[in-house]
C-alpha cells in the first residue's frame, strides 16, 4: 500500500519577519553596544552630511565669474566650468583638441571592445600593444600632422598617456623580468633579482629624481632627451619591478603538472614556458594587473614633484591664477573626484574579472 | 565541575531531550523548513536523510541554534530555545556538533583544539582538560597524533578528532551534519566504526548521512525529508523495506540502485 | 629523444654543465661590458659639467636652514648634520604614521564587518574614497586646504586642555620631569613587575582550578594607578610645560609645525584604508565553519574572535600589512611636495646645490632598503608565530 506525498505549499514568511522597522530593531538597536555605535554613527553624518550637500550642491555656483563666487557661500563650481581645458589639457593648443580626444576616443573604445570581448585574445594584446603609436602621433604630431612639443602636453591627458605608455611598455619588460628570476641562469637571473629588489624597494620619487638628473649622466654626452621622456622612463622602471613581481606570483600559482605533462610531450623549455605557463599565469594575474594599473594611475601624479604639469600639478596651478585665486579646494575636489571615478571603475571592473574567474574554475 | 552536578537537577528524569513543535523557518521569502514536529527520546539514535536541498541540514543546525527558526518552537532537556544569549550557551554546552568539512581550527594542534572549550566553557583546569581530552583521544585512536596540527592529518583522522572535541563537552546529544560525505571512501569506515561505537554508548544522536549501511544497523528511526518537511519517518526495516509514500520509494530507489 | 640525448652527452663529458656555463659567462660579460660603458659615459659627464665625485661633500658647510629638526641643527652645520636631520625626521614620521594607520586600520577594518550596517557602510565609504585617490592629493588637499582652513593664532581651537590646533600647526602642553619625577617611575616599574608576577599566577590559577580573572583590567589598574597615586600625593613630579600665546605665535610646549601634521594625518588617512582593507578581508577568509565550529563548543562571541577568528586572521593580515607599512615608509618620502624636510628633499636640496646626484641618490637607496629589511624581518618573526602546519 503507497501513500502518495503531497508537498505543502510554502506559506510567506510571518509578517515581523520583514519591513522597515523589523530590519532596523533587528540589525541597528539589537543590542545596547550596537544601539550607541548606530547612534555615533548617526551624529557623525548628520555633522559631515548636510554642510557637505549644501557646499558641494545647494550652495554652489555653477555659473558665473569669480566676483559671482567670492560672494557665494559653496562650491565655485564655475571656476571648473571656466579652466576646464586646461585641466584636461594643459597648455595644450586649444584648436588643435580635436586630436587628444581622438585619441581618448581610441583609448576608451578599445577599452570597451576589450571589456565586452569582442575582439580575440592574440588581437587585443596586438591592439593594445601597438596603441601608444597613434596616440603618440595624434597628441605629439609628425607625419603630416603639426608638432606640438611635449612642453605643452598637460592635464588629464598627460596623465593617461604617462599611465597608459608606462603599463603598456612595463607588461613585456615585467614579464621578462619575471621569467629571468625564474631562469638557472645564475648571472641573469640576480641580475633580474637586483633590478626588481632595487627599485621595489625605493619610492618612486626617487625613481623620478634618477630619471630626470642621473639619466643624462649616463648618456653620451651631446644626447639629450625631453624631460616627458625621461619622467616616462622612470615610470616604466618603476612599474615594470612592480609588474614582475606579480607575474611572478601567476608563475608560481600554475601546477607543477603542467610544466610536467608539457615536457612528456617532449616540448622544449621555451616552448613550454611560451605555451603552456605564460598563458596560464598570465590568466591568473589579470586581477592584479589590474590592481597595479590603479596604483600605476594614482602613481603617476607623483610627476609633479619633478614639475610635469599632470592632472594634479594643472588643478594645483589652476588654483593659483590670479583671475581665481582661493578655489584650491574646488580644484583638489573635482580632481580628486575624477580620478575616484577612473580607479573605482576600474576596481570594479577587476573585481568582477575576478568573481568570473572564479566561477570558471567551478 | 559543581555545575555539571546541577545542570541535569533542573531536569530530571524527562526522557524527552528535543522537541520541535510547529518548526518553521524562512531565507527571506524562502520556506526552507515545514512545520516541523519531532520529538526525540535519551539515548535515541536518529538518521535523517533525503536529496539535497531537502532542509535537512538546516534541520539540525536550527537545534542548536547555528540557524534561527522563526515560528513554532524548539526545547531542548525542556528549554526552550530564543534568541537569549546565555541560555542559548547552556544549551549548547549540552548539544555537540560534527560538520561534514570537520572545521578543526587549523592554527592549533589536535589537543589544543580539544581542550579549547572545556578550558573556557566548562572551566576545567588545564591538566584536567588535557587529560580529558588525551581519554577522548584514545577513544577514537589518535591520541598519538595529539602534537599534530589538522592540516596533518587525513580527513578521516581529522572528523575522529572533531568528534573528539565534541564529546569533551560531555554533550547529552550528538549532532552530526554528513560527517562522512567530505571524506575518501576508505575512511568513512573509521568514522563510522567511531559513531557506531558512540551509539552503543548510549548517546542521543541526530545524524544526516547517506550512509545507508549505517541507518539499517545504528538508528533507532530514520526520518526522510524532501522540499524542507519530514516526508516519512519509521523504524529502519519498516522505512528500508516497505516504504509507505511514494517520494520515499523513489528516493531509495534512487540511492539503492548501486 | 632531446631528452635521452643529453642524458647520454651528459654522462659523457657533461655538455649541458659546459653549454650552462658558457651562457653565464657570456651575460655576465654583457652586463658587465654595459656598466663599464655607462662608467665611462658618466665620468665624461661628471667632468664636463664640472661635478665632483665621491662622499667627501658630506663634511662641507651646508648653509640651508631646515624648518624641523629632532636634533640641533643651523646652516653652519655639514651636509652629513643635515642629512641626518632628514633622516631622523624620515624615521620619525614613518613610525608616528604607522602607529596611526594601525589603529585607524583595524578600527575601520572591524567596522566593516561589524553586524551594525550604518557603521559598516560608512567605513567602506571611507576605504573605498580613499584607496582610489593619490596619496600626493590627499596630502595637498589636507595641507592646502583642510589646515588653511583652521583658525588663525589668536582664535586657536582648544581640542584638548591647553592643546591647540591652528594655522600654525598643532601646539600640545610638553611634559618635563620634576625633582621627584624618579617616585613615578619607581611606582611604574613596580606596577609592572606586579603585573608580571600577577600574570603568571593567574595562569597558573588557570590551569590548576580552572578560574579566571579579567586579567586585562587588573593588569591596566596595577600599572596606571601607583604612579597616578604618585602624582597626586608628592609635588613636583611631572610638570606640564603648556603652550602659551605670545604676540604672532604660541610659546613652549610641543609644536607639531602644519607641513608635519599634514604629512602626517595624509598618509594615516591613506594608508589606514589600505590596512583597513586588510584587516577585512583577513577576518572574512576566515572560512564560515570555523566560527561555527566554536560556536557549537559553546564558545562566547568574544572568545571565538579572540581565540579562533583573529588569530587566523592574522595570517592573512600580516603579509598584506607589512607591504602596506613599506609602502608608508615610502610615501613619507612626498613630504617634498609639502615642504617638510625628510630625507628626500633635504637630499633634493643638496643636489641642488652642489649637482652630486648619484651619491645622494646612492644614500637613499642604501637607507630605504634598510627600513624595508628592518620592517620585513619584524614581519617574519611575527610571520612565523602565525603559521599553519600542512600535512
Amino acid at each position: 500500500m503507497t501513500m502518495v506525498f503531497q508537498p505543502s505549499p510554502d506559506m510567506p514568511p510571518p509578517a515581523s519577519q520583514s519591513g522597515l522597522l523589523h530590519w532596523v530593531k533587528n540589525n541597528l538597536f539589537n543590542s545596547v553596544t550596537n544601539g550607541l555605535l548606530t547612534l555615533i554613527g548617526l551624529t557623525i553624518l548628520a555633522s559631515i552630511i548636510p554642510p557637505l550637500v549644501n557646499w558641494v550642491f545647494l550652495d554652489a555656483i555653477f555659473q558665473g565669474t569669480a566676483e559671482t563666487c567670492r560672494q557665494g557661500q559653496g562650491a565655485c563650481w564655475a571656476f571648473v566650468d571656466a579652466q576646464i581645458k586646461l585641466f584636461l589639457l594643459g597648455p595644450y593648443p586649444t584648436e588643435l583638441a580635436w586630436r587628444p580626444i581622438l585619441s581618448a576616443v581610441l583609448l576608451f573604445g578599445l577599452f570597451i571592445i576589450t571589456a565586452r570581448h569582442m575582439l580575440k585574445t592574440a588581437h587585443l594584446v596586438v591592439a593594445w600593444l601597438i596603441l601608444p603609436l597613434p596616440i603618440y602621433w595624434l597628441v605629439g604630431g609628425g607625419l603630416g600632422l603639426e608638432v606640438v612639443d611635449t612642453s605643452e602636453w598637460g592635464g588629464l591627458m598627460l596623465t593617461l598617456v604617462l599611465a597608459v605608455v608606462g603599463i603598456l611598455a612595463s607588461l613585456p619588460i615585467g614579464v621578462l623580468l619575471a621569467l629571468g628570476r625564474s631562469m638557472n641562469n645564475k648571472v641573469i637571473k640576480s641580475f633580474c633579482i637586483c633590478v626588481i629588489e632595487l627599485v621595489r624597494g625605493v619610492p618612486l620619487v626617487t625613481i623620478l629624481f634618477m630619471a630626470t638628473i642621473m639619466l643624462p649622466l649616463f648618456l653620451p654626452t651631446g644626447v639629450d632627451i625631453g624631460i616627458l621622456y625621461r619622467v616616462q622612463f622612470g615610470i616604466i622602471l618603476f612599474s615594470s619591478a612592480y609588474i614582475a613581481e606579480v607575474v611572478r606570483g601567476g608563475l608560481q600559482g600554475v601546477g607543477k603538472g603542467q610544466g610536467e605533462a608539457a615536457v612528456a610531450l617532449g616540448l622544449n623549455r621555451w616552448q613550454t614556458t611560451a605555451f603552456i605557463i605564460l598563458p596560464q599565469a598570465l590568466k591568473i594575474v589579470i586581477p592584479p594587473l589590474i590592481g597595479r594599473c590603479i596604483a600605476l594611475l594614482k602613481d603617476t601624479s607623483l610627476v609633479v614633484v619633478v614639475g610635469l604639469l599632470d592632472f594634479l600639478g594643472i588643478a594645483k596651478a589652476a588654483s593659483q591664477d590670479a583671475e581665481w585665486l582661493g578655489f584650491d579646494a574646488e580644484a583638489f575636489v573635482f580632481c580628486a573626484f575624477v580620478y575616484w571615478l577612473l580607479c573605482f571603475s576600474l576596481s570594479r571592473y577587476g573585481r568582477s574579472l575576478e568573481k568570473r574567474g572564479r566561477v570558471d574554475h567551478h | 565541575m559543581s555545575e555539571q552536578n546541577a545542570a541535569p537537577a533542573a531536569t530530571i528524569e524527562q526522557d524527552t531531550v528535543i522537541s520541535l513543535v510547529d518548526m518553521n523557518k524562512w531565507y527571506g521569502d524562502f520556506h526552507v523548513l515545514k512545520n516541523i514536529n519531532l520529538n526525540v527520546q535519551r539515548g535515541e539514535r536518529i538518521v535523517i536523510c533525503g536529496p539535497s536541498g531537502s532542509g535537512k541540514s538546516t534541520m539540525i543546525r536550527c537545534i542548536n541554534q547555528l540557524e534561527e527558526h522563526q515560528t513554532g518552537s524548539i526545547l531542548v532537556n525542556g528549554q526552550e530555545l530564543t534568541s537569549n544569549t546565555k541560555a542559548l550557551e547552556r544549551v549548547r554546552k549540552d548539544v555537540g556538533m560534527c560538520f561534514q568539512h570537520f572545521n578543526l581550527f587549523p592554527h592549533m594542534t589536535i589537543l589544543e583544539n580539544l581542550i579549547l572549550a572545556p578550558i573556557w566553557v566548562r572551566k576545567m583546569p588545564r591538566k584536567a582538560a588535557i587529560e580529558l581530552a588525551m581519554n577522548y583521544l584514545e577513544r577514537v585512536n589518535i591520541a598519538e597524533q595529539s602534537e599534530k596540527y589538522p592540516g596533518q592529518l587525513s580527513g578521516g583522522q581529522q572528523q575522529r578528532v572533531a568528534i573528539a572535541r565534541s564529546l569533551c563537552m560531555a554533550p547529552k546529544v550528538m549532532l552530526f551534519d554528513e560527517p562522512t560525505s567530505a571524506l575518501d571512501p576508505e575512511m568513512i569506515k573509521e568514522v563510522l566504526d567511531v559513531m557506531e561505537e558512540l551509539a552503543n554508548d548510549g548517546m542521543t544522536m541526530l545524524c544526516v548521512t547517506h550512509e545507508m549501511g549505517f541507518a539499517k544497523s545504528v538508528a533507532d528511526r530514520v526520518i526522510f525529508m524532501d522540499g524542507g518537511e519530514i516526508v516519512e519517518e519509521n523504524e529502519p526495516d519498516a522505512f528500508f523495506n516497505n516504504p509507505q509514500m511514494d517520494r520515499t520509494q523513489l528516493f531509495l530507489s534512487q540511492i539503492l540502485s548501486h | 629523444m632531446s631528452k635521452s640525448t643529453s642524458a647520454r652527452l651528459g654522462g659523457l663529458f657533461s655538455y649541458r654543465n659546459l653549454l650552462s656555463c658558457f651562457y653565464q659567462t657570456l651575460t655576465a660579460g654583457i652586463v658587465i661590458a654595459c656598466a663599464y660603458y655607462l662608467l665611462l659615459a658618466t665620468q665624461e659627464n661628471l667632468e664636463a659639467r664640472h661635478i665632483e665625485s665621491g662622499f667627501s661633500f658630506l663634511s662641507q658647510e651646508a648653509g640651508f636652514p631646515i624648518g624641523d629638526s629632532l636634533i640641533s641643527y643651523s646652516p653652519s652645520d655639514t651636509y652629513g648634520r643635515a642629512l641626518l636631520v632628514g633622516i631622523i625626521n624620515t624615521f620619525f614620521a614613518a613610525i608616528l604614521c604607522i602607529i596611526f594607520a594601525t589603529i585607524l586600520g583595524i578600527v575601520m577594518g572591524v567596522a566593516q564587518v561589524s553586524g551594525n550596517p550604518l557603521i559598516a557602510r560608512m567605513a567602506e565609504v571611507y576605504v573605498e574614497v580613499m584607496r582610489n585617490i593619490p596619496v600626493l592629493l590627499i596630502l595637498l588637499f589636507v595641507y592646502g586646504v583642510v589646515l588653511v582652513g583652521l583658525p588663525s593664532v589668536k582664535q586657536a581651537i582648544e581640542f584638548i586642555p591647553d592643546g591647540f590646533l591652528s594655522q600654525r600647526g598643532i601646539f600640545v602642553p610638553r611634559p618635563i620631569a620634576g625633582e621627584n619625577f624618579i617616585y613615578l617611575m619607581i611606582a611604574l616599574g613596580l606596577g609592572i613587575v606586579g603585573t608580571v608576577f600577577f600574570l603568571k599566577w593567574a595562569k597558573k590559577t588557570l590551569d590548576i582550578t580552572g578560574k579566571s580573572f579579567p586579567t586585562i583590567w587588573i593588569s591596566l589598574a596595577l600599572i596606571i594607578i601607583p604612579p597616578v597615586i604618585i602624582q597626586a600625593t608628592f609635588s613636583d613630579v611631572l610638570t606640564w610645560e603648556v603652550p602659551e600665546l605670545k604676540g604672532f605665535n604660541f610659546k613652549g610646549g610641543w609644536v607639531f609645525r602644519p607641513e608635519f601634521a599634514a604629512l602626517v594625518f595624509g598618509l594615516v588617512l591613506y594608508r589606514g584604508a589600505f590596512i583597513a582593507e586588510n584587516v577585512r578581508s583577513g577576518i572574512v577568509s576566515v572560512q564560515k565553519g570555523q566560527r561555527e565550529a566554536a560556536t557549537a563548543l559553546g564558545l562566547s562571541p568574544e572568545r571565538t574572535m579572540r581565540d579562533v577568528v583573529l588569530p587566523q586572521a592574522l595570517r592573512t593580515v600580516i603579509p598584506s600589512t607589512t607591504n602596506d607599512y613599506a609602502s608608508l615608509v615610502k610615501d613619507s618620502s612626498l613630504a617634498i611636495a609639502i615642504g617638510f624636510p625628510d630625507m628626500v628633499s633635504v637630499g633634493g636640496t643638496m643636489i641642488g646645490q652642489n649637482g652630486q646626484a648619484i651619491e645622494v641618490i646612492a644614500i637613499w637607496m642604501g637607507i630605504y632598503l634598510c627600513i624595508n629589511l628592518i620592517i620585513s624581518l619584524l614581519m617574519n618573526i611575527a610571520n612565523n608565530k602565525f603559521q599553519l602546519v600542512e600535512r
